[in-house]
């Protein structure tokens, strides 16, 4: 992705005074910054539409979005930095948004922010506008400022930034031909960019001053000299050790001295950015009357509420769930039904003359892999749509703020809850989520703790067996296995946080973003997006074990109870029969490893199911009593989690000792739950 | 109007007063810096209920910060009069 590669260099047709001229440009690379929840996304969504890359920076577990976009023949490529409210390394995103900057020199730097909090969003352009590359203000959300009764004038605010400012409501796409109106005119010259640029408080003028020509003669290109100065002041951690390593140790003890005597710096450096915000948006800047109620305010004293708030959030998350079962059950069976189904025989069909082993293969494994995916997608849709609406309103974090207080108990911060409730969807969202949490402790107790969620596809299970066993009493039965997991994972977090993951409780700092009607682009591109990504991720998985359970189930032969899985499984009857378990339940259960809904299929195999689903609950009841089918459904639900979830940990713990921990761990918790409920109902005689 | 300096969890809701100090470590100290929380920076609590998190108002927006957190934050109350 070489910038100025004449691959795509492309002619323009230039118009001066009448005359079409040919002048032969390349693309302009347009990096997109700005802090969280302002919009950034939404704005790099509408330019690139579905013409947009998604991958992770180099070396990085942070995704990196990429895009084209053209404009009056000008091809702009776009790179949505990550959101950031700084560009001190306090933070990975951080370190990435400010390197992209300094070293890969992109031709113009869009910086968003939100009109409704004006001064708080222009910290980063102060930051910015020291940087080489040339700024574009785009001032987004003017109409969320104007529902809450600010007024900020784009023309006043230009004059005093001298850099072009562009009033948009990217939401409902306004001011997007605009904002690339101005950035091809600050690309090529032909605005007069004489940006003010903020400068530091006298008291610390001298000192800046000194350092700055301590490390003059040592600073590697392309790092501006004063820039790292300024850093260093501020105690930038990574530019402090690059300077360390750099500087002759005379130098370096000098600047470390002076550094120690200004400890404090980083309050003035950042009250001298602020400083300078109050005096650029003195004229443009229209605050509220003191004492009128915003609409923000009136929602979140209920949404934030100490006991409302969490009815709320109940209400939320219960029309959630219902319309995952509601609506995307039923299309997953229709699905699993015509589709999958319809396919498989029809394969079958057209194979009969092949032979048993290559029919296997194709109908059995690869087919019946591919097939469970696709079943997937509308519960993941549903989820993934619903948690896009509430991040992009600006819900989700209000419930990070009511679930703070319960989140404390377990060592964890609200700010984990977000994670958390994505396993209901799935686990591996659950685990690659805890990534937005800061501190290493707290990320690794949320991802063993994620397992425990009960995903859609245990749901799925939980909610196909427990009426083939409970019937009418299913739905107590869902509640009360749902309601174990959640309990379970309580006590593992609070007992991992006195024991193994003691430490330091992390800080709860979160912006609560103003609400906003939610974009249906950007939510509909990142539902499209992670969907996309699941199926890649899936089909590398899914498709492989498929066929190794298969070829496990069906060889040497005849029959899944002679292959080797059926001796594996008879090897097991021991333990299970603590738990009052026959060896194709074991089975079942090791089936589960690949996908949840492998134990249905498994079980409908081993006890001879007919095409109709019945057929398997009337063996199932007459050959586990109650006890068993109970403890069934609990040791399922706190089983070894799918393979895709345990390649997840791996990846973002970056270590098999805890990912084998996660493992056994819940392998335990799932043989305890099943004894201990099994022998329990024994000991009191009851459903055996 | 100079009132008494107390820790950001001693306002009540509805109150009113400025930032006059941050302790704690750099990450965090640089951290709230960024967010507006800077000497002088006047502020609004907006939810203590006196135990859990709080919301405060600085800089026109709303930040929610643990009881831990807002300990941390040095601050001089606004004198009400009455």
């Amino acid at each position: 992705m070489a910038r100025g590669s004449y691959h795509s260099v492309e002619r323009r047709h230039h118009r001066l005074h009448g005359h079409v001229l040919d002048e032969v440009i390349r693309p302009v690379t347009v990096a997109l910054a700005g802090q969280p929840n302002v919009g950034k996304s939404t704005i790099f969504n509408i330019l690139t539409g579905m013409d947009q890359h998604v991958g992770n920076w180099p070396g990085k577990t942070i995704e990196q979005k990429t895009g084209d976009y053209r404009h009056n023949d000008v091809l702009f490529h776009l790179v949505d930095l990550p959101g950031t409210y700084s560009l001190t390394a306090n933070s990975e995103e951080e370190r990435i948004a400010r390197e992209y900057i300094i070293c890969e020199e992109p031709d113009v730097v869009v910086a968003v922010v939100d009109a409704a909090i004006l001064e708080r969003s222009l910290y980063l352009l102060a930051e910015l506008l020291v940087l080489p590359a040339p700024v574009v203000l785009a001032l987004n959300m003017m109409d969320v400022a104007a529902q809450e009764g600010i007024q900020v004038e784009p023309n006043v605010l230009e004059a005093a930034l001298g850099i072009p400012v562009v009033p948009m409501s990217a939401a409902k796409a306004q001011g997007v031909e605009a904002l690339a109106d101005a950035i091809d005119a600050l690309a090529h010259g032909e605005f007069d960019y004489r940006p003010n640029v903020p400068t530091i408080r006298p008291d610390h003028e001298e000192i800046l001053r000194e350092i700055e020509s301590l490390i003059a003669e040592h600073v590697p290109p392309p790092y501006p000299t004063s820039w790292v100065a300024v850093k260093l002041l501020e105690g930038d951690s990574v530019m402090v050790e690059m300077m360390k390593e750099r500087l002759p140790s005379d130098r370096r003890q000098e600047v470390e001295h002076l550094l120690h005597q200004h400890e404090d710096a980083i309050l003035d450096v950042a009250g001298a950015r602020y400083d300078w915000i109050g005096r650029m948006t003195r004229a443009a800047l229209v605050r509220p009357r003191a004492g009128q109620v915003t609409v923000t305010e009136r929602l979140d004293r209920v949404a934030t509420h100490p006991l409302l708030g969490i009815g709320v959030l109940l209400l939320v998350l219960g029309i959630v769930f219902w319309l995952t079962f509601a609506v995307g059950a039923p299309l997953q069976g229709w699905l699993d039904l015509y589709l999958v189904h319809g396919a498989s025989g029809w394969l079958a069909g057209v194979l009969h003359a092949a032979p048993a082993w290559l029919r296997g293969l194709l109908v059995d494994g690869i087919l019946a892999g591919a097939g469970l995916m696709i079943t997937f997608l509308p519960i993941l849709l549903i989820f993934f749509a619903a948690l896009g609406i509430l991040e992009d309103t600006g819900y989700m974090a209000r419930a990070a703020y009511v679930m703070d207080r319960f989140m404390h108990l377990m060592g964890l911060h609200g700010k984990s809850f977000l994670p958390l409730c994505l396993g209901f969807g799935c686990n591996v969202p659950a685990v690659m989520g805890s990534r937005i949490i800061e501190s290493r402790r707290a990320r690794l107790l949320t991802i063993l703790l994620a397992p425990l969620v009960p995903c859609a596809a245990r749901m799925a299970v939980l909610a196909t067996l427990a009426p083939m066993f409970f019937g009418s009493r299913a739905f107590l039965v869902t509640w009360a296995l749902v309601g174990l997991n959640l309990g379970v994972l309580v006590l593992v977090g609070i007992a991992l946080d006195k024991t193994l993951l003691r430490g330091e409780r992390v800080a709860f700092v979160m912006e609560l973003p103003l609400y906003h009607v939610p974009n249906a682009r950007t939510i509909g591109l990142s539902v499209w997006h992670n969907l996309l990504m699941f199926l890649k991720k899936a089909a590398k998985v899914i498709l492989p074990v498929s066929v190794l359970i298969w070829a496990l189930s069906t060889y040497p032969g005849p029959g899944i109870a002679h292959s080797i899985l059926g001796y594996l499984g008879r090897a097991l009857e021991p333990l299970g029969a603590w738990m009052g378990f026959e060896w194709p339940l074991m089975v079942a259960m090791i089936t589960s490893f690949v996908a949840k809904e492998n134990v249905i299929a498994t079980l409908g195999v081993l006890y001879g199911a007919s095409e109709h689903g019945q057929a398997l609950g009337a063996t199932l009841t007459a050959v586990l009593s109650p006890a068993a089918g109970l403890a069934f459904l609990a040791s399922q639900m706190l089983f070894v989690p799918c393979v895709a979830t345990v390649a997840a940990i791996r990846q973002e713990t970056r270590s098999w000792r805890w990912t084998a921990f996660s493992v056994i761990m819940l392998l335990g918790l799932s043989l305890l739950a099943g004894v201990l409920i099994y022998q329990g109902a024994r000991l009191l005689g009851v459903g055996v | 109007m100079t009132g008494m300096s107390v820790p950001l969890t001693q306002l009540a809701s509805r109150e009113e007063g400025a930032v006059i100090d941050l302790s704690g470590g750099r990450g965090f100290v640089s951290r709230l810096a960024t967010l507006g929380f800077t000497p002088g920076a006047p502020l609004t609590m907006i939810q203590n209920y006196g135990h859990g998190p709080l919301i405060v108002s600085v800089r026109d927006t709303r930040i929610a910060l643990g009881r831990g957190e807002a300990a941390h934050v040095l601050v001089r109350r606004k004198a009400v009069d009455g």
